[in-house]
């Protein structure tokens, strides 16, 4: 095998996760963390530069060059904030050297199942990489012990697993389409095969195959009513991991959907999955923009918020057509960033605090001004309010949809509204009213919060003709 | 395809339906682990089965995994895990048993009616393959949602996976890379499972997932 960055982008994530497990010394292990994670980044900057080759069982090209950069990206943002929320936690005895040296291990192990399944042109090694992050996160989520810990991992493992489960009948079902047309092999696996010859596959069968994906991979996007493991996932575990859960696990799973969702475009018998998409997209929508309202639990708040966002980009997507699949990406990439960004303020807060209550937590903008003010304008971004990216990429999603389809959208936009004004109403409490809870001073490292919100702020204002011109070539792809 | 070979894959396979049926009503968990066990010999049969119609000698290890790893160290790890943590008399169901095996009966004829419709043009020994290892998942996610308890839900699971090994091994050709796979996943989350369950003893004295429900998100 060559060295290109396809190996590096793989080899740096594996490596570093087998060398942390065995350095002791977190302080080290931390910044060695965040070393790994740059230089993953920046290896996954080069693909532009030079497109590596396309083998039988890695592939390269626009589409997941896009995801593999903001994959490696907030990776390294979030390793920024780990390293000062870790030192916190290690403070006050939640979490012991040993556990860190396991965490970090177990955060490049992510790293790496992620960019896997990211570059995978193989259907099954996709899979398996998918496999692989459920269970390192997993893990990540039990770290605690806590009762609630314990649960939510454990949940998670359940409904993961299940879903994992099912996305692999999927996949063996489009195996099983594909070998009358391709043969028998590891070509019927390989993705850009299966797509040149996928016009000759027995549609029904990949009907049936679609569903199972559907259900599978949407169980890990977070789509309602397959959801129920999100929650307590992101609330439960370390805040970095909660915002890699949100910021990246999803898109990587939405991922492999849209793999699938192309392969059934290609062929004319097969039923469109756009109405599928659309209808969970908008389920999910509705759904968790009416759970903002109760919640008490901020990390849990922002989880459902996820699903919510989850459910627009699969919406977007689900229609289809350069404009909306253009809008369901912007939305995906200002999603990541501002979601990552409120999870990076919100577990400085719960440190201040020591608390995740949300009746507990007041008065921010008085006691720790720039937390407070980071996840006001965090929120304001999330719910969509101009001048900030998400806006745009709303707007985009809507317009785009509504010519063709004015009831759905009028739903979607009603979601949008709904969940605007259970985040104002949550999120108002914590930041401005009275003072409640410790006041002490945060030890927090803001850069990595203020880096995300200002490239959405940034894309709300102005985007890059090259960005622009990049997201529309992969809109085109998407079909 | 001789007749003599195709009925032989049809009644290893038929024999793991049944044998997911015997799971659905236990009600003690040494009796489920048995029966686990009886379920993956009769995959790792079937398995060795198909890899002697099909002339693919690689099936022979998934089949040799399976009977290894599936038939026996799990189920006598498990055993012994039960034994440590003092669970082994325990009797558990959540829905009545004739519920539920009305049920399961409705998910087999669920799968046969999806799988058999839309492969008509797939060979006979794929088709029936497949539509039996349809039939196994959904039993053993029938199972999963049927217990209470975390070690028959982990053997529900299994019984699931079991379901896609044998749909792996239908589906003619497929590369060793998935059998290998599944069986190292069923390897972690056993792992995983090992560890969870000594922590979750180690909080609650318990395995029941109902202790666990009390914790639940935002009731606290």
């Amino acid at each position: 095998m060559t060295l290109d960055a396809v190996t590096a982008i793989l080899m740096i994530p594996a490596i570093s996760a087998a060398g942390l497990a065995l350095l002791p010394g977190y302080r080290l292990t931390a910044r060695l963390n965040v070393v790994a994670a740059l230089l993953t980044f920046l290896t996954a900057l080069s693909l532009f530069v030079v497109e590596p080759v396309s083998g039988q069982y890695f592939l390269v090209d626009d589409l997941n060059k896009v995801f593999i950069v903001l994959t490696t990206f907030v990776g390294f943002t979030t390793s920024v904030f780990s390293a000062s929320y870790i030192e916190h936690e290690i403070e006050i005895g939640r979490l012991t050297p040993a556990f860190l040296r396991f965490y970090h291990a177990m955060y490049q192990a992510l790293m790496f199942a992620m960019n896997l399944a990211l570059v995978a042109n193989n259907i099954g090694l996709m899979w398996v990489a998918v496999e692989v992050a459920t269970l390192t996160t997993v893990l990540m989520v039990g770290i605690y012990r806590t009762h609630e810990a314990l649960e939510a991992a454990w949940k998670y493992f359940i409904l993961g697993s299940v879903g994992i489960a099912l996305a692999l009948f999927g996949t063996i079902l489009v195996y099983m389409a594909a070998r009358p047309v391709i043969g028998e092999g590891t070509d019927a696996m390989v993705w850009t095969v299966l797509v040149s010859r996928a016009a000759a596959f027995d549609p029904a069968l990949l009907n049936v195959a679609f569903v199972f994906l559907l259900l599978g991979y949407g169980t890990k996007v977070g789509l309602a009513p397959l959801h129920a493991w999100l929650p307590d996932a992101h609330a439960e575990g370390p805040t970095p991991i909660s915002a890699v859960l949100s910021g990246l696990l999803l898109n990587v799973a939405l991922y492999a959907l849209l793999r699938f969702k192309m392969l059934l475009a290609v062929n004319p018998g097969s039923i469109a999955p756009g109405p599928l998409m659309v209808t969970m997209g908008l389920i999910s929508v509705i759904f968790a923009s009416l759970m903002l309202y109760r919640r008490r639990d901020i990390k849990r708040m922002f989880a459902y918020s996820s699903i919510e966002h989850m459910g627009i980009i699969v919406f977007a997507f689900g229609m289809g057509g350069p404009l909306a699949n253009f809008a369901g990406l912007l939305h995906m990439t200002m999603h990541s960033l501002t979601k990552s960004a409120i999870f990076f303020a919100v577990g400085h807060i719960a440190q201040v605090k020591g608390t995740q209550k949300i009746a507990e937590i007041g008065g921010l903008t008085v006691t720790n001004p720039v937390l407070g003010w980071g996840l006001m304008l965090g929120v304001v971004a999330i719910v969509g309010l101009p001048p900030l990216g998400i806006f745009m990429s709303e707007f985009l999603v809507v317009s785009s949809t509504f010519v063709r389809a004015p009831g759905l959208t009028s739903i979607l936009v009603l979601g949008l509204l709904i969940a605007l004004g259970g985040l104002f109403l949550r999120v108002g409490g914590v930041v401005f009213g009275e003072v409640r809870g410790p006041t002490a001073p945060a030890e927090a490292s803001y850069l990595p919060m203020f880096t995300h919100l200002a490239l959405v702020l940034l894309a709300g204002i102005y985007l890059p003709p090259v960005l622009v011109a990049g997201f529309q070539n992969v809109a085109r792809l998407l079909g | 395809m001789h007749g003599l070979e195709f009925d032989i894959a049809h009644m290893l396979a038929g024999s793991l339906v049944l044998a997911s049926f015997m799971m659905l009503y236990q009600d003690r968990l040494y009796a489920l682990l048995n029966i686990y066990a009886l379920h993956a010999t009769v995959l790792a049969l079937s398995v060795a089965w198909q890899a002697f119609v099909q002339h693919a000698p690689h099936l022979y290890v998934t089949a040799a995994i399976a009977l290894i790893f599936k038939a026996i160290i799990i189920p006598v790890s498990l055993h012994r895990i039960m034994v440590r943590l003092g669970i082994h008399r325990e009797i558990e169901t959540a829905v009545g048993v004739g519920l539920t095996m009305i049920a399961g009966i409705g998910l087999v004829a669920l799968s046969m009616v999806v799988m058999l419709r839309v492969t008509p043009g797939a060979d006979a020994l794929a088709r029936e393959d497949l539509a039996f290892a349809l039939s196994v998942v959904l039993l053993g996610l029938l199972i999963m949602v049927t217990r209470r308890n975390a070690v028959s839900q982990v053997v529900g699971f299994m019984s699931l996976e079991n379901g896609l090994v044998l749909a792996a091994a239908g589906a003619k050709g497929m590369p060793l890379v998935v059998e290998i796979s599944v069986a190292f996943s069923v390897l972690i989350a056993f792992i995983v499972i090992g560890i969870f369950l000594f922590r979750i003893r180690e909080r609650f004295d318990s395995v029941d997932i109902r202790a666990l429900d009390r914790f639940r998100g935002e009731r606290r």
